[in-house]
């Protein structure tokens, strides 16, 4: 697994005659239009976030794990779980997706930039931005209303602060950041491959920042026009969510739920693209299905614009409208479920290498499959009618959020850290990391489950001690600490390494795609020569060329350069 | 092999505990019920899906777990190139519709019974002077008509007849009575919930929500306030109290002669400053 330590020769088709050395200084980074320094601003910035909206949910849990407990008011109670959901939905998970999307779909494809790199800077900074206006509402009064905002309660007479204006300013500039984003990233897909690389010969990852685009594109406008019509309801007078107007506080739900449906498979699907990437890599073997894995992307994307009422099936709405939108709600499931299936057939027979990011990413799959079943019993709205708005919605889409999306996106850190770094991260802090987060996570959330069908509502600040939930909230309390701290050990793994880390060569794992084809970290300009793609996995086909021409087949990536010796 | 057998035994154990604790542990894995018909049908329909999830669960952990520890690298082993395999990949996207599909039919099945109220109980329908003029009646023209209205931080719940008859935060209710709730809001979006008598419902401004219960046992049926309406939600609770109908016709005349009492003392005192101030000016 030693990659370059070996010197590359020669080898005409894949030798790298010259590149373009990074420009130095703080300044360089602020000015940059490089989409790989781009990609590791995103990180950073959204790690940040994490962290921060991470401290939040603990704080609640120490509030919850006493009945009757006074740490906490109701108001700041309804601050922090409103600031939480807002951070790690806008300012963590999507474009989290973006930082990894923007450092290694260029690189994928075999293209030497975005299609647009200065709007690509544009987006980032659009989500700074929004993420600074969110934050500075802690001075004076942060939102209260969820990351939902209901109206009427999220309208001034109910919430005259500023905090709701925040929340506004939050989703117009990280929603505009994302269009800007998901636009560049079509024009990239679309444009730019390597010759060769057919939609058939994409990489998954590829397919699934693609579909998270465009659905992106598809789902934002709604939100957005939500937004502006709540900003003119507060301060200009109109009353489209006030009844005394004429107006009708559903009519925020459906809005909401149009974006906020399809928002949640933005969030999950390049984390399914991620471990379809990671797993055929570390079980050796090529991904089982590969045409059904794009194909159900694109299938649940479609069917996730139609099944955003099943968030709203206690409002009073005819049965038949529910029965449809159960309906839609089971048939994503399929495809959703093809994938699972998918990924277990494809570690069956393989020669599994457990490296912690073969850790995180079997976790996608076990973790997640919970939430897609809790997913679909709540899908069944008389069951629904029982579980809606407790505990239980909150263990379904922790399950789905956290199991499925951040688990994925840790595989991704483990599994790309070396090409963005040149460094290995620690095997030994990463699996200590992985077994705190999943302990810890497990008991968090399975027994919130528990909490909801005891009759325990989402988004309360106390309980009475009589209620029967005490234990429940314990446990979970005890979790949600260890998984903070599973957290921690991979940022302390991550801030460690970047500096002291073994040094990695440009294909530790052997991949299969072509960002492992240049050198880590990738020069400027990504590639001298770009390879022709023949397969889905173009660098096991240089690989067996190389290893033809008598070659070390560790040798295979392409730059000659100082770094490695 | 006494391992197997220990194991063994230990999973008769298991099982044994599970079917005894069976009452005491179903509110670990299925929803609140035993206080209405359409509580414990929604228990039952939980219950199915549950029962249709567990195999499903227990398959993908379990085959995930097994290739994890079977086919783990060792060293010469072959990692055997399969890239897909089209009728197995059929196989499966048929049998997850295929299940889909009986769930649907299950849930329709269930569904008349948790939506539409039940007959009232027959011989309190002479005794409660409920019916109101100008109300549909539940089926079987009898049971109760409660309007409820959701106020930051407080229920407030009209009942019908000539006299006036409310009440704030618990509500007093007939055993063995079909009680329809119309359920509104004065203000922003709360939800109506008592877990033991049935599925949530919103109280939207502007919209009216219906549900249903009713009680055979009387008791105290605790819930509360189930969609974020501001600092107090978590406070906003609501209790319904069953009793016996003639403690109810009791209940009801003591509570509509306070209530008149009350409004005759506001009016009294309204006529004293207007005859005040109609002297002075
Ligand atoms: C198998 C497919 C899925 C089905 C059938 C499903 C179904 C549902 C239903 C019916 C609800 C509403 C529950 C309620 O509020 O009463 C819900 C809530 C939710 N789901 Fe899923 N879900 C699925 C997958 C996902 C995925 C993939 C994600 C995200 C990665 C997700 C995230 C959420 C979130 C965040 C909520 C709560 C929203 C809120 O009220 O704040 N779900 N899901
Ligand atoms: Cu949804
Ligand atoms: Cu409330």
């Amino acid at each position: 697994m030693e990659a370059s330590s070996a010197r590359l020769a020669g080898g005409p088709e894949i030798s790298m005659h010259g590149f373009t050395e990074q420009p130095k200084g703080w300044l360089s980074w602020l000015t940059t239009t490089d989409h790989k320094r781009i990609g590791v601003m995103y990180l950073y910035a959204t790690f940040l976030w994490f962290i921060l909206g991470g401290v939040m949910a603990l704080i609640m849990r120490l509030q919850l794990a006493q009945p009757d407990n006074t740490l906490l008011s109701g108001e700041t109670y309804n601050s922090l779980a409103s600031m939480h959901g807002v951070t790690m939905i806008f300012l963590w998970i999507v474009p989290v997706l973006a930082g990894f999307g923007n450092y290694f779909v260029p690189l994928m494809i075999g293209a030497r930039d975005m299609a647009f790199p200065r709007l690509n800077a544009l987006s980032f900074w659009l989500l700074v931005g929004g993420g600074i206006a969110f934050f500075c509402s802690l001075f004076f009064e942060p939102p209260q209303a969820g990351w939902t905002s209901y109206a009427p309660l999220s309208d001034d007479a109910y919430s005259p602060g500023g905090g709701i204006d925040a929340w506004i300013f939050l989703i117009h500039l990280t929603g505009l950041s994302s269009l800007v984003g998901a636009i560049n990233f079509i024009a990239t897909i679309h444009n730019m491959r390597a010759p060769g690389m057919s939609w058939g010969r994409m990489p998954l990852f590829v397919w699934s920042i693609l579909v998270y685009s465009y659905l992106l594109v598809a789902a934002l406008p709604a939100i957005a026009a939500a937004a502006t019509m709540l900003l003119t309801d507060r301060h200009f007078g109109t009353g489209f969510f006030n009844v005394a107007d004429g107006g009708d506080p559903l009519l925020w739900q459906h809005l909401f739920w149009f974006f906020g449906h399809p928002e949640v498979y933005i969030m999950i699907l390049p984390a399914f693209g991620i471990i379809s990437e990671i797993l055929p890599v570390f079980s050796r073997k090529p991904v089982f299905g590969y045409k059904a894995i794009a194909a159900s992307t694109v299938t649940i994307a479609f069917l996730a614009l139609v099944v955003w009422a099943h968030h709203m099936f206690t409002t009073p709405t005819a049965t038949v409208v529910l029965a449809f939108f159960m309906l839609s709600s089971f048939a994503i499931s399929v495809p959703t479920g093809v994938k699972i299936f998918n990924w277990i057939a494809t570690l069956w027979r393989g020669q599994i290498m457990m490296k912690t990011a073969l850790y995180f990413a079997v976790a996608l799959p076990g973790l997640f499959v919970i939430g897609g079943i809790s997913g679909v019993m709540l899908a069944v709205f008389p069951v629904d009618w029982q579980l809606h708005d407790t505990y239980y919605v909150v263990a379904h889409l922790h399950y789905v959020l956290f199991g499925g999306s951040v688990f994925g996106i840790f595989a991704g850190l483990y599994y790309w850290f070396p090409k963005m770094s040149g460094r290995l991260l620690s095997e030994t802090l990463g699996k200590l990391s992985f077994w705190l987060m999943f302990v810890g996570f497990n008991l968090t959330f399975l027994i919130q489950h528990s909490a909801g069908l005891s009759g325990m509502p989402r988004r309360v600040y106390d309980y009475p001690a009589d209620a029967g939930l005490t234990a429940y909230n314990l446990i979970s309390t005890v979790g949600s600490f260890l998984l903070g701290i599973g957290v921690m050990v991979t940022v302390v793994n991550v801030l460690k390494s970047v500096k002291n880390g073994r040094r990695a060569g440009n294909d530790p794992w052997k991949g299969n795609t072509l960002e492992w084809f240049t050198q880590s970290p990738p020069p400027a300009n990504n590639f001298d020569t770009i390879p022709r793609v023949r397969s889905v996995e173009p660098m096991k086909d240089i690989r067996r060329e190389v290893q033809k021409a008598g070659k070390a087949s560790e040798s295979v990536a392409q730059p000659v350069t100082s770094g490695t010796s | 092999m006494p391992a197997r057998r220990t194991l063994l035994a230990l999973a008769a154990a298991l099982a044994a505990l599970l079917v005894f604790a069976g009452p005491a542990a179903a509110d670990l894995f299925t929803p609140e019920s035993g206080g209405s018909p359409n509580a414990d049908k929604i228990d039952t329909l939980y219950k199915i899906t549950l029962y249709i999830s567990i195999p499903i669960l227990l398959l993908v952990e379990g085959t995930l777990i097994y290739s994890l520890v079977k086919y783990k690298a060792r060293r010469g082993g072959q990692a055997e190139q399969i890239r897909g395999n089209t009728s197995l990949e059929l196989g499966w996207t048929i049998g997850a519709a295929v299940i889909l599909v009986i769930l649907t039919g299950v849930t329709f099945a269930f569904l008349n019974g948790i939506t539409k109220p039940e007959e009232s109980g027959p011989e309190i329908a002479g005794g409660v002077q409920v019916a109101a003029i100008g109300q549909p009646d539940p089926p079987g023209g009898k049971g109760m008509r409660i309007t409820v209205n959701g106020q930051q931080y407080l229920w407030r719940y009209d009942y019908p007849g000539k006299e006036s008859l409310f009440s704030y935060h618990e509500m007093v209710v007939p055993t063995d009575t079909t009680v329809t709730l119309d359920i509104t809001s004065s203000d922003v979006v709360h939800s109506w919930w008592i877990p033991k008598l049935g599925g949530k419902a919103d109280a939207v401004p502007g919209h009216t929500a219906e549900t249903w219960f009713k009680i055979s046992k009387p008791g105290l049926y605790g819930g509360q306030c189930a969609e974020l309406c501001g600092a107090g939600h978590a406070d906003m609770r609501a209790v319904v109290r069953a009793v016996p109908p003639d403690e109810f016709e009791r209940w009801a005349k003591d509570q509509r002669a306070e209530i008149k009492a009350a409004q005759d003392g506001l009016a009294s005192q309204r006529k004293a400053r207007e005859a005040q101030t109609g002297g002075g000016g």
